[in-house]
């Protein structure tokens, strides 16, 4: 018989080693799913997370998929830092893509490239305003800020939905539920012409770049650390909550909203009704996977970028359905919050053992 | 006949032995006390006997049956009841409620009855209770009471008491001897824990003293000294008590004039028209029962809530609705309650929380963190005020309670305060480290600075403070040099009587029960 | 407007209310042991696929109510393992279990889409059903809406007159306290978020076989959070989650009163309401925050490890 015993402090050792943990287990749960379904777990698993990395042109789209998941996650894992739950990324980008394709809509004869500025940043407004709502919300109302921006997807899903159906659906375009496609002066540079790859990777690149800095080096960076470790030394320490409450959140709506523009202007280059597969969910996991480290993130980002592109293969390959993603994306989170037990805990035979209470709270006195 | 009988009782936790080889022994109708400084095991010891903790190793005899105790339920049915330090009430249910969940099934089902029963009992014992109160609108006191009725609804033969009297004014210390000697006459073994000498000697038939997990000695209370007691209690090489020059204060640093302030938070205590006046180069003690407004005032003082400007007042300067921040800059500091969660972060480096609340000493250059300024200021801390830890980089909540309150301390000292606010400097601290702090405090105030210390500790109060006072339902009583009160005095303005001075200790019930 | 419009709003009201209270039932009960369980919307989407394979599978709609439960309590399992007995951080806990429950209702759902089935069908109760107006909304139902009638009525019993319901209390208030009077924290903890489980399961069953009866991704659209939004709203209360649950009907239902009355609202727009609606009841409800304070569960979302 094994037991839990508390550790004196957090091993720094098990909490790098405990994505890779959960993605062990994901692979031998996900081995053992096709393998249920009939299919020889090794070559499946094969077909899931190396086949689509095999040639340049997978390499590239796989940037193409780590881009805005980058741009979300960095945004939340800020967000994270400051215990904030912002489910809101995927509103934000899905604001952030609809605001930035109406601007291009407004520049359907442009011809000159400059055009993307005014896109690009009306997208990330678009975003930092939707999270703004959900800023408000929590400062003003006390709202939970968890449902607030789930409720703010829904409505900001149903907003795309109702402009692709209606406004700017296209006048020519046979009564499909999309927009005109957009100039190409306002369609992202891509970085070689053979791929779909855009600059927007570098969006995300330069925002972990600077995310981290803030993080690790900023007084501002630290206070938001502090509000998220701990309430109230925060408030002891003088910090005001709610003004980084507001900055965590901003920040975070822009990058998703720049993200979601990014992905209309870019691989899209129009506007239909779905624009996200579910890249503000994905960015969530894709955060703690990476530890809330910048690097980390990196990685994530990656893998769950994968995710996206071993549904497809597997869809293509094998006829599974490519719902598969959410599978293993499920997976991948629920592994490894349980595997996270071993940062704060360690199994131990079973001997005299003791696990107090994480913190007791002052009953009554 | 021995009712309870524990031999060679051991309990190892990561990182400590708690219970070391532990025997006690309690007679039939024996009062008897369990004595020793925080960490000597006390808590786990009677967590054994109620079975909430299960030990090692060691024998459990129980009424002269050699028994291990399964639970709490199955400690209550052999007769054993227990009050917690930190009461185990809840405070959304009412008395009854709360009584009828530690009850068996048969004897909870009717409600009129449980409430007829607990009004019989409770009055027997001479300490009322109205069943149909909810347990967040009573007093602590009355909360007490509610455990300890809880306990003697059944068939009582053992009552565990975790330092009953931390929460109690010394007049109802006295009423609960009163009700605990009729219990003990009535047959009813009582184990006593304490760490407070002179209540033992009063109350006690014999004690039992732990040090370091293990019995360091047994004694009758009446008849050894004190001083060999304290003796058993903190070992050799300690010294146990200090005498510090008593002074008188220079120019008023801190001056708080009718403060009045009403929280939002429905269990918050309201601050009634308060003054207050602290000078430098003292230290004016507060005492208080927990919970009557010491923490909303100390808020009140830490910007961490905001009141109009001209309440409170530093150095002839308006500060009642300034920032943490800003009142920080014109020299306060402070030393909160929670150590671990306020006063610093527990999954954060003591680097991390060197910087918490000492960013205003130049650690920062145009919003980017100065970190060879930073550690070289956590160095010092550590080393000056004797913080045992694993360097700058452990985890806060790594180190031990006694280790973390200096690092807190020293973190405050260093940013040359002319006002400190302190909540409990010495609560769960070992006695080294006691010291160690209360040196501090003293060495602070005599370079000057204004030292408001809050504590449930009154000793610790005669011992440090030069002048002191009293809060009781947000109200503050007359401040006094501390030679001039007595602690009958101060019990009573612990209960709110701020007015009769020479009139003999009161029988009534205290104001605010 | 006319008897029969008013007559077929309340019906409607009533159908669409009926998941929401089955979910935020479960949720409540769940809560007030201090487990807070945000995996309402992958245990209802699991719950829904389940039950709609079963129905088609076997062509037993009590089968298949029956399979949407169980499937409801394995995904609460889940999370409880997690967040009880690994002491994982609940929200998390709670995300993974949405995300998880999400992407496996899609998976297992994948050949279903589009199938039809013969739903629940309504169950009139002579007599009553011909009250006019609330006859056909109130006893004109099926079986599963007279369900949440009954455990309306049974849960305000057990919790407030019963000593289980005090256990319950008690463990989400004050677990160490409870855990010294000899209550098992961790068992009533799992007891309720299976129960929280089984509700979710219902409802997500409810959704696919009796209220469109059909299987699509997705297909709970949010039900499951909006559901925890009605809990705060509720103050933790069963009657106030009846009541919050139908108001949220009438909001999901705004396309079928307008169109009684003429207007032509896209019904994208319309779709917006019930979350619109979401975030004007915890706006307004934060304007009493004392009062949520104390009718909140004082130990929710904070995990419990006993000492052993």
């Amino acid at each position: 018989m094994f037991k839990l015993e508390k550790r004196p402090f957090d091993s720094r050792t098990m909490a790098y080693c405990s994505p890779l943990i959960a993605f062990a287990l994901t692979l031998l749960f996900g081995g053992i799913l096709f393998a249920s379904l009939g299919h020889n777990p090794f070559t499946a698993l094969h077909t899931f997370f190396i086949l689509p990395l095999s040639d340049a042109y997978g390499l590239t789209e796989l940037g193409m998929k780590v881009a805005p998941l980058l741009l979300c996650a960095m945004g939340l894992s800020l967000c994270f830092k400051a215990k904030i739950w912002n489910i809101g990324a995927e509103g934000q980008f899905i604001m952030g893509g609809l605001g930035g394709g109406f601007m291009a809509l407004q520049f359907l004869d442009a011809e000159s490239s400059w055009v993307l500025i005014p896109i690009l940043l009306f997208g990330a407004l678009c975003g930092l305003a939707w999270a703004a709502l959900a800023a408000l919300l929590k400062t003003k109302f006390n709202a939970n800020e968890i449902l607030t921006t789930i409720m703010l997807n829904y409505i900001a899903l149903n907003a795309l939905l109702w402009a692709v159906h209606g406004p700017l659906k296209d006048p020519s375009g046979f009564n499909f539920p999309e927009s005109a496609m957009f100039a190409n002066a306002a369609i992202l540079p891509l970085l070689h012409e053979d791929y779909r790859l855009t600059i927007a990777i570098f969006f995300g690149l330069f925002a972990m770049v600077a995310i981290w800095t803030l993080i690790s080096r900023s007084w501002l960076g630290f206070q938001i650390q502090v509000l998220g470790e701990d309430k109230a030394a925060a408030r002891y320490a003088g910090f005001k909550e709610n003004a980084l409450i507001w900055f965590a959140l901003l920040v975070c709506g822009a990058l998703a909203g720049l993200a979601g523009v990014s992905e209309v202007t870019g691989p899209i280059g129009q506007l239909i009704p779905y624009i996200s597969p579910g890249y503000g969910y994905a960015a969530i996991i894709v955060v703690f996977l990476g530890r809330m480290h910048p690097l980390g993130i990196l990685f994530a980002s990656m893998l769950m970028g994968l995710t996206y592109m071993g549904g497809e293969m597997v869809q293509i390959e094998m006829s599974l359905p490519k719902s598969i993603t959410g599978l293993f994306q499920g997976m991948l989170l629920f592994f490894l919050l349980a595997s996270d037990l071993l940062i704060g805990y360690r199994i131990v035979k079973k001997a005299p053992a003791n696990i107090e209470a994480p913190t007791t709270n002052r009953v009554s006195a | 006949m021995n009712r309870l009988a524990l031999t060679g009782i051991s309990k190892q936790y990561p990182g400590c032995m708690a219970n070391d080889g532990v025997d006690l022994t309690v007679k039939q109708g024996e009062i008897h006390a369990l004595l020793g400084e925080n960490g000597a095991g006390k808590s786990t010891l009677m967590k054994i006997i109620y079975g909430v903790v299960k030990p090692d190793a060691g024998q459990f005899e129980w009424e002269g049956e050699s028994i291990s105790v399964s639970g709490p339920a199955h400690a209550r049915r052999l007769g054993i009841g227990m009050v917690f330090q930190h009461f185990s009430l809840f405070e959304t249910l009412t008395v009854a409620e709360n009584i009828a969940l530690s009850l068996p099934k048969d004897q909870s089902q009717d409600m009129t009855a449980l409430s007829n029963r607990i009004r019989e009992v409770s009055e027997h014992y001479g300490m009322a209770l109205d069943p149909q109160r909810f347990v967040h609108t009573l007093s602590v006191g009355e909360q007490q009471r509610v455990e300890i009725v809880r306990c003697l609804l059944q068939d009582i033969k053992l009552l565990i008491l975790d330092e009953p009297t931390s929460v109690l004014t010394p007049q109802e210390v006295k009423r609960l001897f009163a009700t605990l000697n009729k219990l003990a006459s009535e047959g009813c073994s009582i184990l006593f824990i304490s760490h407070k000498l002179d209540e033992v000697t009063e109350l006690c038939h014999n004690a039992t003293i732990l040090r370091g997990g293990k019995v360091s000695g047994h004694c009758d209370p009446q008849a050894v000294s004190s001083h060999d007691i304290a003796r058993m209690m903190v070992g050799d090489d300690t010294p146990l008590n200090q005498d510090f020059q008593k002074v008188e204060g220079g120019k008023v640093v801190l001056d708080i004039a009718d403060l009045n302030y009403q929280s939002e938070d429905p269990f918050a205590c309201t601050i009634k028209q308060l003054h207050l006046k602290v000078k430098g180069g003292e230290i004016l003690g507060i005492a208080g029962v927990a919970g009557n407004g010491q923490d909303e005032l100390m808020r009140l003082l830490s910007g961490e809530e905001t009141t109009s400007a001209d309440c409170i007042r530093l150095l002839d300067k308006n500060i009642g609705d300034l920032s943490p921040t800003a009142r920080r800059q014109l020299g306060f500091a402070f030393v909160p309650e929670e150590r671990l969660g306020r006063g610093a972060v527990p999954d954060m480096s003591l680097e991390q929380n060197t910087l918490l609340s000492s960013a205003h000493l130049g650690l920062l250059n145009k919003g980017w963190i100065r970190f060879d300024k930073v550690k070289a200021l956590g160095e010092h801390i550590l080393q000056k005020y004797k913080v045992k830890s694993a360097g700058l980089q452990a985890q806060a909540k790594s180190l031990s309670g006694g280790n973390l309150q200096k690092f807190i301390l020293g973190r405050e000292i260093e940013q040359n305060p002319k006002l400190l606010a302190c909540s409990h400097p010495t609560w769960g601290v070992d006695i080294g480290a006691a010291v160690l702090i209360r040196h501090a405090l003293i060495e602070l105030r005599d370079q000057g600075a204004a030292i408001v210390v809050i504590s449930e500790d009154i000793d610790e109060l005669y011992q440090i403070c030069d002048r002191l006072c009293a809060i009781c339902q947000g109200e503050i009583s007359p401040i006094k040099a501390t030679q001039d009160v007595s602690i009958e005095q101060l019990g009573q303005w612990m209960t709110g009587q701020f007015k009769d001075v020479t009139e003999p200790a009161v029988t009534s019930e205290p104001a605010y029960v | 407007m006319d008897i029969d419009l008013i007559t077929n709003i309340l019906y409607a009201t009533i159908r669409t209310g009926t998941p929401l209270i089955l979910v935020a039932f479960g949720e409540m009960v769940c809560e007030k042991s201090g487990v807070l369980n945000l995996g309402q919307e992958g245990m209802m989407l699991m719950g829904a696929v389940i039950g709609f394979v079963a129905a088609v599978t076997t062509g037993s709609l009590f089968i298949a109510i029956l399979m949407a439960i169980i499937a409801g309590i394995l995904m609460s399992l889940l999370f409880g393992f997690l967040s009880i007995t690994l002491v994982s951080n609940q929200v998390a806990s709670g995300l993974a279990l949405t995300i998880f429950g999400g992407g496996l209702s899609a998976f297992i759902g994948a050949n279903y889409v589009g199938i039809g089935i013969d739903g629940i069908q309504p169950l009139a109760i002579p007599l009553l059903s011909d009250i006019p107006v609330i006859g056909k909304a109130l006893f004109q139902q099926d079986t599963l809406v007279y369900f949440s009638f009954f455990m309306f009525a049974l849960l305000y019993l057990v919790l407030t007159r019963t000593r289980v319901g005090l256990k319950l209390r008690a463990v989400g208030e004050n677990p160490e306290a409870a855990n010294s009077m000899g209550i098992h924290v961790h068992g009533v903890r799992y007891l309720a978020v299976m129960f929280g489980g089984a509700m979710a399961g219902l409802a997500g069953g409810y959704l696919s076989l009796a209220y469109t009866p059909l299987w699509s991704e997705g297909m709970t659209a949010g039900k499951g959070w909006i559901a925890l939004a009605l809990v705060v709203f509720a103050s933790w209360k069963v009657g106030r989650i009846m009541l919050g649950a139908y108001l949220f009907g009438v909001a999901s239902i705004m396309h079928l009163i307008l169109q009684g009355t003429g207007y032509e609202i896209s019904p994208s727009i319309l779709a917006m309401l019930p979350y619109v609606a979401t975030i004007a009841v915890l706006v307004l409800l934060s304007s009493n925050q004392t009062k949520a304070k104390l009718s909140a569960p004082m130990s929710l979302g904070v995990p419990y490890r006993p000492q052993l």
